[in-house]
């Protein structure tokens, strides 16, 4: 199995703040790996770096095998990198369909009409701005933004931020279908059962260091690890959740 | 999968798009039958189209990449330099004037927007002010080939000649009217097909998001360049045609206030719409002639309405009517 994306020994600071201190992963071709951690542990920060939105002061981040460490975003995407940020980012005075023909056109199979059979939601709310958008719609949104790309790699930072339950099976579901589409993904999460559920691979973050590397497997079967690295409480990760 | 198989898709209706252009065009059009009638007169009519077209040309950058450009008067004067001098020192042909004067603003903007394509807000437009304002300066003193402060005189349009036919737009002003209308129609449908490409849309999502924009695979930095250019490409068409308008070409088209009457007029008529600009350079130009008459502080009466539509129509007055339509 090839690998889609190898970060190693990242060193990312903020000004003189040291967030990432020698975080590495790899994102193997055709799985979803997961990264959890808690707030604040480093995890959006790490997607930042490896999409050279934040570049590291030490590391090297090689994606499909080129060096990409302090490529231009733009650079990176166009090489087949989809970005799906945390908070949506959505084009809010843009409407659904402006938005969707933003993404730099590359050669695949994910065009708008396809896009709006897989989104059919979008496809009612063509008109609306941005804004006018739920949170959900604007999830549906950023993600089908980024598919325009025809990725190779997705890059997602907690998709199921402040989403409806439902809304969050749906989400999870639409990853899952990629992975098996073939896309490489890399599931930046809070929501640890669901992401552990569809995931291949778990990394875990905290305070900006990799605190464990395995298989989604059996970090599931391990809930009080899950509950010590992650720190989920323990209502939320026993909860039966719709 | 769900229930909604085939959901119904809104389109933006017809008339939206459509209805502002057949206004315009009937309205420009017809401009030399009822213009007379409210104390108007053609040359008037080709001023308004001619700022209007440097004012949508600025619009380009300014309403749809979101680049405030304050020194946009240098690529019109550069335009109406050029085709004054190529017409007094070159050949008496206006195509070559037309030619000349816009590949001369048009190059100037290029050239320049490579050295400032990387200064975001303030410090863009200031050095855009800068720039025009050498170029004032060059005018004004480079008296021998410019004619300095008294502009450059010594020129004519002359007439066209297509086949075995003569246009004579030299001495027929409302045929050199048509004429004027007849190239605005093609650099405004040039912007309108540049607007829909998906360059076009790029130049959306910069307006609103710069950072957004890059990381969907758009080189920002490059597609701000050459709008940048293109922009200046028709406000330099713009300047030429000006000098054709007037024979005549001064430094004044190439000074700052001229470049934020351009400003004004783009605002007032609406940034974020097609037709915005030509609305406000006809409010700007018809305002003026006609207070001008009457009193030599004319600039106040603008700059109230200017202040007014800022305080109470944000969206321009071409704004102001789409909202009326919005859900």
């Amino acid at each position: 199995m090839t690998t889609a994306l190898i970060a190693e020994d990242l060193h990312t600071y903020y000004g003189k703040s040291h967030i990432l201190h020698g975080v590495s992963l790899n994102v193997g071709e055709g799985t979803i790996t997961t990264l959890l951690g808690r707030n604040g542990a480093g995890k959006t920060t790490t997607l930042r770096t490896l999409m050279g939105l934040t570049p590291p002061r030490h590391g090297q981040v090689l994606t499909f095998g080129q060096e990409t460490t302090r490529w231009p975003s733009f650079r990176i995407a166009a090489l087949g990198v989809g970005y799906v940020p945390e908070g949506r980012r959505v084009f809010s005075n843009l409407t659904v369909g402006e938005n969707l023909r933003v993404p730099l056109g590359r050669t695949g199979h994910w065009t708008i009409p396809r896009i709006y059979e897989l989104f059919p939601g979008l496809a009612e709310r063509r008109l609306s701005r941005g804004r006018q958008l739920s949170g959900g719609e604007q999830e549906m949104l950023a993600i089908a933004r980024a598919l325009l790309l025809n990725p190779r790699l997705l890059l997602l930072d907690e998709p199921s931020q402040g989403l409806a339950p439902l809304i969050v099976r749906e989400v999870f579901r639409i990853i899952k279908q990629m992975r098996d589409e073939g896309m490489s993904v890399l599931l930046v999460e809070q929501n640890v059962r669901m992401s552990l559920e569809i995931a291949d691979w778990a990394y875990v973050l905290d305070t900006g260091r990799m605190v464990y590397s395995g298989a989604a497997r059996e970090l599931a079967a391990d809930a009080p690890r899950v509950l010590a690295l992650a720190g989920v409480t323990a209502e939320s990760w026993s909860a039966a959740e719709t | 999968m769900t229930d909604a198989t085939v959901a119904v898709v809104p389109r933006r209706p017809i008339e939206a798009v459509w209805l502002p252009f057949a206004l315009v065009w009937l309205a420009l059009v017809t401009a030399p039958l009822w213009l007379p009638l409210i104390g108007g007169y053609t040359a008037l009519a080709a001023r308004v189209v001619v700022l209007g077209l440097a004012a949508m040309g600025l619009n380009l950058l300014l309403g749809f990449t979101g680049m405030l450009s304050f020194g946009h008067a240098a690529y019109f004067g550069l335009g109406a330099y050029g085709a004054g001098l190529t017409l007094k020192f070159l050949a008496p042909s206006t195509p070559l004037a037309i030619l000349l004067g816009t590949l001369l603003g048009a190059a100037a903007g290029a050239l320049f927007g490579l050295l400032i394509v990387r200064r975001r807000g303030v410090y863009f437009a200031m050095v855009t002010i800068a720039f025009g304002q050498i170029c004032y300066y060059i005018a004004y003193s480079w008296n021998s080939v410019t004619g300095g402060f008294d502009g450059l005189r010594g020129f004519d349009r002359q007439p066209l000649q297509l086949g075995s036919w003569l246009i004579d737009i030299e001495n027929n002003d409302t045929l050199f009217y048509y004429f004027v209308i007849a190239l605005f129609g093609v650099a405004v449908g040039l912007m309108g097909l540049l607007l829909r490409s998906p360059f076009g849309h790029s130049l959306l999502a910069i307006r609103e998001n710069q950072r957004r924009a890059r990381f969907l695979g758009i080189p920002v930095e490059r597609h701000i360049w050459i709008s940048f250019s293109i922009s200046c490409f028709f406000t330099a068409f713009a300047g030429s045609l000006y000098a054709l308008l007037n024979n005549f070409a001064d430094p004044m088209a190439l000074h700052y206030s001229l470049s934020g009457e351009l400003v004004i007029m783009v605002v007032m008529g609406g940034m974020r719409a097609f037709w915005g600009p030509l609305i406000g350079a006809a409010v700007f130009v018809v305002v003026q002639d006609y207070i001008s008459s009457m009193t030599v502080d004319w600039m106040a009466f603008v700059g109230l309405i200017f202040v007014l539509v800022v305080m109470f129509f944000p969206r321009g007055l071409l704004g102001m009517l789409a909202r009326r339509k919005t859900p």
